[in-house]
């Protein structure tokens, strides 16, 4: 930090501003701390949140956020924003537990494969329209958004399937503790660490980094934009159709309404963790703080009685909180730099 | 000889470029025509479908049932065209309306309460404007935020209560009709302030610098045009109309529930898009949204006669919001590419995506075979 701006640590005073320094460089401390106020103001009213219980309840409530958080994620830092991760969800949700109803036997890996190959197709189609149709990724998604959804209720023709239908394997998928977590929770881990070894060790996933921060520049130095752009949609729906399969495990149904609204969620946890959403900037740990932030908040406000009514709109403050206190502390940054 | 020969060929093309012969035929490829086009498509498809649909009471009691997302459209128009978006529409139409139905069902008075829904969605106006314009925090996180926060407050306010019994003389803004005639009262507001909207973005200085935004801001606010307060006006607006859209949409439904309008922001957006206003910014007309605004109504309408479920349009109206980007530049890029020829390899790469879409429809109705035979 001091070798790389050596004159806005001589020219301002550094003790004042050491803290914003640090909050504005590691975004994970930032919510890191506003984790830990929280779990100790909500541990002092309600002594049962500390709890192993407790905190596995969240984890598991966390799970499906986090990898669909992640797969926004990627698709942010390209410059780009998918807004049909929920309806991708509730068709690959509702395609896989229709097939699984009806083929009981069959494996639970092909389950989670079929699952991850159908979100591919829808993802791959996303991709098609916005790099070789060029349109805005905003109006594509937001196109596909009621697309999918409507084919889920064509599919279904209105109904839905429950877990009595869904055959036992399957429902484990999700919930079973053969490692001592819940499958779910390794699953997501799995899922972030390789997101992570993707995002900051290989090539293709600095290209992100590169395409979402400054795409002429990124084209002028040789990087495929269209390829990177396609891409980042192609992952988005494979990571979608993963979540869409441990969805109708963990809920045990499949409706016409699932995960409705969940863009809103994976996005909130990625901007809440740091993602700008102009692109360019973001880590994986951040998302996955954002995501238990938003876990740690729904589960806390039902452990203090806060109305269950209330619940949307704290979330919907705290992304207002999150993005205008990280907004200040940048400009604070600015202006000592000057 | 050669020299003077190329640069007679210059002049005329510099000619052709800049004074270029306007045939008949070329004033038809605008935009709104192409509308007006598929609107009276829709409507001879329509009627040759069902028999109900060109009757004057049905279309009269359909178009009143849009009226809201045109009330919403009328500023999303000048903020998109400002290359910014405003998500969270339908949210304050459900904080406003609900707050008027809280405070109707605290028994004050309905008036005061509607002007107090008004005031409610117009203060979350300017919040969005607020955190856009002066904190300079990007339209789409702040309107994201306030989108799940102003649908919050819904919910904080009336939980799972409904707010019901509103007088008639309230009930008229939503159900009444002008004067005896046919047209809704709803259509008769939207259009006259359609009209002022259209007049404020095409006859104004104001509306100028809406697209001079739009185009370039940084341009635009060193020539020394108050971007800022520009910005926090047209939130500001867009707030009220939202709040507006709300009570007419609680007076037409005659009860007000948290949940109301949920979603109808997207439904805005598509009207604004297909309408050819360019989501960043700087073009767009307010009669081609009108246009798009019925053109969505009226298929709908039709849709709905043909008894598809409301989910199920949305396929249709999808696939034309993203056709209609989609189209116009994909004929560009075959009408540019021509000289350079397609590529095999190109081709391949098509075919190959043409074998999985191809795949996955197959698996999607196949899958899907028994649930017919048994359902």
């Amino acid at each position: 930090m001091t070798v790389q701006n050596p004159p806005a640590v001589k020219t301002s005073p550094v003790s004042r501003y050491g803290l914003l320094w640090t909050l504005a460089r590691f975004r994970e401390a930032g919510i890191s701390i506003f984790i830990l106020i929280l779990v100790v103001a909500v541990t002092l009213r309600a002594p049962s949140f500390l709890t192993v219980d407790n905190f596995s309840d969240i984890l598991l409530n966390i799970s499906i956020l986090a990898i669909v958080a992640l797969a926004q994620t990627m698709v942010i830092l390209s410059h780009g924003i998918d807004l049909s991760v929920s309806s991708m969800i509730g068709l690959v949700a509702m395609i896989v537990a229709f097939v699984v109803k009806q083929n009981p036997e069959m494996p639970v890996l092909l389950a989670v494969l079929l699952g991850m190959a159908l979100g591919s197709v829808l993802g791959t189609f996303n991709g098609l329209i916005i790099t070789f149709g060029k349109v805005p990724p905003i109006i594509a998604t937001l196109g596909t958004l009621s697309i999918y959804r409507g084919l889920v209720f064509y599919y279904s023709q209105g109904t839905w399937i429950n877990s009595f239908e869904l055959p036992t394997s399957f429902k484990l998928l999700s919930k079973g503790t053969p490692l001592g977590l819940p499958n779910m929770v390794i699953i997501a881990i799995v899922v972030a660490v390789i997101v992570y070894y993707f995002l900051n060790y290989t090539r293709t996933g600095r290209d992100i980094y590169a395409v979402g921060s400054n795409p002429d520049a990124a084209q002028f130095s040789g990087i495929r934009q269209q390829r990177i752009t396609f891409l980042v949609y192609l992952i988005s729906g494979l990571l979608c159709g993963l979540a869409a399969v441990l969805w109708a495990s963990r809920f045990e149904s499949a409706q016409t309404n699932t995960a409705l609204g969940f863009e809103l969620q994976s996005v909130a946890a990625s901007v809440v963790g740091g993602v700008s959403i102009s692109g360019g900037v973001g880590t994986v740990p951040g998302v996955l703080l954002g995501a238990l932030l938003l876990g740690i908040i729904q589960n806390s406000l039902t452990l203090i009685r806060i109305s269950p009514f209330w619940q949307l709109a704290a979330q919907g403050l705290l992304i207002l909180i999150a993005v205008i206190s990280d907004k200040w502390i940048l400009s604070r940054v600015e202006r000592t730099k000057q | 000889m050669k020299a003077g020969a190329i640069t007679e060929s210059k002049s005329a093309s510099l000619i052709s470029e800049y004074a270029p012969r306007r045939s008949f035929l070329s004033k038809f490829q605008r935009w709104e025509w192409m509308l007006v086009g598929l609107i009276l498509l829709d409507v001879l498809i329509n009627t040759r479908l069902s028999p109900f649909f060109l009757d004057a009471r049905n279309l009269s009691r359909t178009s009143s049932d849009f009226m809201e997302i045109g009330l919403m459209m009328l500023p999303m128009v000048f903020i998109i065209i400002t290359g910014n978006i405003d998500l969270s529409v339908a949210s304050n139409m459900g904080m406003s309306a609900s707050f008027m139905g809280l405070l109707h069902n605290m028994g004050v008075n309905i008036w005061a309460a509607a002007l107090a829904g008004l005031l409610i969605g117009t203060l979350g106006g300017l919040l969005n404007g607020y955190l856009v314009a002066r904190v300079r925090l990007p339209a789409l996180v702040v309107t994201l935020g306030t989108y799940a926060f102003f649908r919050g407050i819904a919910y904080g306010f009336l939980g799972d209560q409904a707010a019901r019994g509103y007088p008639a003389a309230f009930t008229y803004f939503g159900q009444g009709k002008v004067f005896g005639t046919l047209v809704p009262f709803s259509v008769a507001l939207f259009i006259v302030l359609a009209v002022i909207f259209g007049l404020v973005l095409h006859r104004t200085t104001f509306g100028r610098y809406l697209y001079a935004i739009g185009n370039n801001e940084n341009a635009t606010l060193y020539s020394g045009v108050p971007v800022a307060r520009i910005k926090l006006i047209i939130y500001t607006l867009s707030g009220f109309m939202a709040a507006l859209a709300g009570l007419i949409l609680a007076a037409r439904f005659g009860s007000t529930r948290p949940d109301i309008g949920t979603g109808l922001e997207l439904s805005v957006i598509t009207a604004v898009v297909l309408g050819g206003v360019d989501i960043n910014g700087g073009k767009g007309t307010m009669l081609g949204a009108t246009l798009s605004l019925f053109l969505i109504g009226l298929m709908r309408f039709g849709m709905g006669l043909l008894n598809i479920q409301g989910q199920v349009q949305g396929i249709v109206i999808g696939f034309l919001l993203i056709l209609s980007i989609l189209l116009p530049g994909v004929a560009q890029q075959i009408s540019s590419s021509r000289n350079i020829g397609i590529y095999p390899k190109s081709v391949l790469i098509s075919l190959g995506v043409l074998a999985i879409f191809i795949a996955f429809f197959l698996f999607f109705f196949w899958s899907r075979a028994p649930v017919i035979a048994g359902g």
